[in-house]
């Protein structure tokens, strides 16, 4: 418990979830806090879920992946697939894309998705087993640095290619949207929107504790050494694939996790989570808050998607310079992030860690 | 196992592109020797120990280790079967502190290796004050300490050291030296690759002087230096 909370701001961050918990039970609802802004910040939650699990392979590991969209789509496939069949189970409600497509069954595959434990089983196993063959593919071939990255951005365009068909049986280019109930609750109620931010920001703790146990552990350090030099951890008798792998593979069950809590709350999924431009921002909200402290994932999550929720009201237009002109920023002048700003601790040489090509 | 043969290289071949690094370089390197491997520039020093180490591959070749022959295995594989190496630039982890750079040297998790062994090798090393401080905020001298510091902190049989007194003050440098003197052990070999004669003088009980690749000469340091061939290649210039 020493080591866990002995960061400050991370001890802070987390009051602040347990705070935003209490907050949300007592008052989610009322006039002070509307369900829409108790969905908002239920949504806000599973980005920040999103954002460490990029900074945990990323930050700590100099992994950078732009294809994070790929798991966190496939958690939220599985679960808008979960939701039309636990809706049609109950209410008798056929999926818009099986009208179009004049389908009277559903397909084999969604069979038994109904079950939740399942749902979550099968999100969780395919994500797994992505990211493990992907993972293993290149790290085994020592692919890294830039070239991982592009690589991972192909993998998450061809995905989107593939769900832009209509004939896959996973709503093609409309998605899936129209789901009604979640566990038998109504989607739109406020006690159901209060539930799920609740849940989310609940997962977001124990992601964040979960996290700052391994990399305050001896893996932890093994990680930051892999990142910083990874010749020299071989050389003094430490494999690194299967570390990678690992922590590859556990970064992407978290990214399909934040994809499990954000689709019942925004209420639809469709092939756009799947386009480079939402895996790029993963990285940009991981950048700004600062690479390698999962207290700056989450700030830089919150902090870019409030500026993007405000813009994108205001002046819609300039939001991909101000994203392009945040990048530059952060790389010519906080290349730690918001963190470089607050001066919270010894800053640690990451730059030389951000391409890392081989 | 003390005084037989640690390490045989034989017939040792590694070439980058069209240029020949090492050419059909033999040596054999015995238990309980201090090993000095000099030569002029690009001679190849740093590529042999890079090829034992694993981190380069050999084009031909054995490189055997007692029974096992080295070429083909990981970086990790050679590591754990007793094989440490101390690179030329010093390669800490900068944003550890000492001790857990030490620990990471282990090899294995703390419970595992011999209790206090960590600030063992921090008081051999000269560190134990520094032991909490990140590693990035040592100076250039600590850095080279703390790097042979993670190299024997796993007891290795084959030590090799690349140049580890560059950029070392005299006093520093002689500490070095005395720490190699005491690291030599019946059961380990010390290859130690440096520019620096009378530092090889002091603590090499044999030299190889390796020149374009291949062998020139091999005895104790006190020969070397009469060497006419040496002297024309090497210590001459």
């Amino acid at each position: 418990m020493k080591t866990l909370f002995a960061d400050k701001s991370f001890a802070a961050l987390i009051a602040l979830c347990a705070a935003a918990v209490i907050v949300i039970a007592l008052f989610g609802g009322t006039s002070l806090l509307t369900p829409y802004m108790v969905n908002a910040i239920g949504q806000l939650a599973a980005f920040a879920i999103l954002a460490v699990s990029l900074d945990l392979i990323w930050g700590y590991l100099g992994i950078l992946s732009l294809g994070h969209g790929l798991f966190f789509a496939i958690g939220g496939y599985v679960a808008a697939m979960h939701l039309l069949k636990h809706s049609y189970e109950v209410t008798g409600i056929v999926p818009d894309f099986m009208q179009f497509m004049g389908w009277k069954e559903f397909p084999l595959y969604w069979a038994g998705l109904s079950n939740f434990p399942y749902a979550l089983l099968l999100a969780l196993g395919v994500t797994a087993i992505v990211a493990f063959v992907f993972g293993y593919v290149s790290f085994r071939s020592k692919v890294g640095g830039v070239y991982f990255a592009i690589i991972s951005q192909a993998l998450v365009y061809v995905a989107m290619l593939l769900m832009f068909r209509n004939d896959t049986g996973f709503g093609g280019n409309n998605g899936m949207t129209g789901f009604s109930l979640v566990f038998g609750w109504p989607v739109g109620q406020a006690g159901t929107l209060i539930g799920m931010a609740v849940v989310s920001i609940v997962v977001l703790i124990a992601v964040l504790i979960g996290c700052r146990l391994l990399v305050t552990s001896r893996t932890g350090r093994m990680m930051v050494a892999a990142r910083d030099d990874e010749v020299r951890l071989r050389s003094l008798g430490y494999g690194t694939l299967w570390l990678k792998l690992a922590i590859w593979c556990l970064s992407a069950v978290i990214a399909a996790i934040a994809g499990i809590l954000y689709v019942p709350q925004v209420g639809i999924i469709n092939p756009r989570v799947l386009s480079p431009e939402l895996s790029l921002e993963i990285a940009v909200w991981v950048a700004v808050g600062g690479r390698g402290y999962l207290t700056g994932a989450v700030i830089g999550a919150l902090a870019v998607n409030a500026l993007k929720f405000w813009l994108s009201a205001a002046a819609p237009e300039v939001w991909p310079f101000i994203l392009s002109g945040l990048v530059v920023l952060i790389v010519l002048v906080f290349p730690n992030g918001l963190l470089d700003l607050a001066g919270l601790k010894w800053k640690p040489r990451l730059l030389s860690s951000m391409g890392g090509a081989k | 196992m003390s005084g037989g043969t640690a390490l045989v290289i034989d017939g040792l071949e590694v070439e980058f592109g069209r240029f020949r690094a090492v050419d059909n370089l033999s040596l054999a390197i015995d238990y309980g020797e201090v090993r000095a491997l000099i030569g002029p520039n690009g001679a190849g020093k740093s590529t042999v120990l890079n090829v034992v180490a694993g981190v380069t591959p050999a084009k031909a070749g054995r490189i055997v280790l007692d029974d096992t022959d080295l070429i083909g295995l990981s970086e990790a594989q050679i590591a754990r079967k007793g094989v440490r190496r101390k690179f030329q630039k010093p390669s800490v982890f900068e944003v550890l502190t000492v001790r857990e750079n030490i620990e990471l040297g282990l090899g294995v998790p703390v419970a595992k290796a011999p209790s206090g062994r960590i600030d063992e090798v921090l008081a051999m090393v000269n560190l134990t004050e520094l032991a909490d401080r990140p590693a990035g905020t040592l100076a250039h001298g600590q850095k080279q300490w703390l790097e042979i510091g993670m190299v024997l902190a796993s007891d290795p049989k084959i030590l090799m050291l690349d140049e580890p007194v560059a950029g070392l003050t005299d006093e520093e440098r002689q500490r070095t030296a005395a720490l190699i003197r005491a690291l030599r052990r019946p059961d380990r070999a010390i290859v130690v690759v440096e520019h620096d004669m009378g530092f090889v003088e002091e603590i090499a009980d044999k030299v190889t002087v390796l020149h374009e690749g291949r062998t020139l000469f091999e005895g104790p340091m006190s020969r070397v230096r009469e060497d006419a061939r040496v002297i024309e290649v090497y210590l001459g210039r």
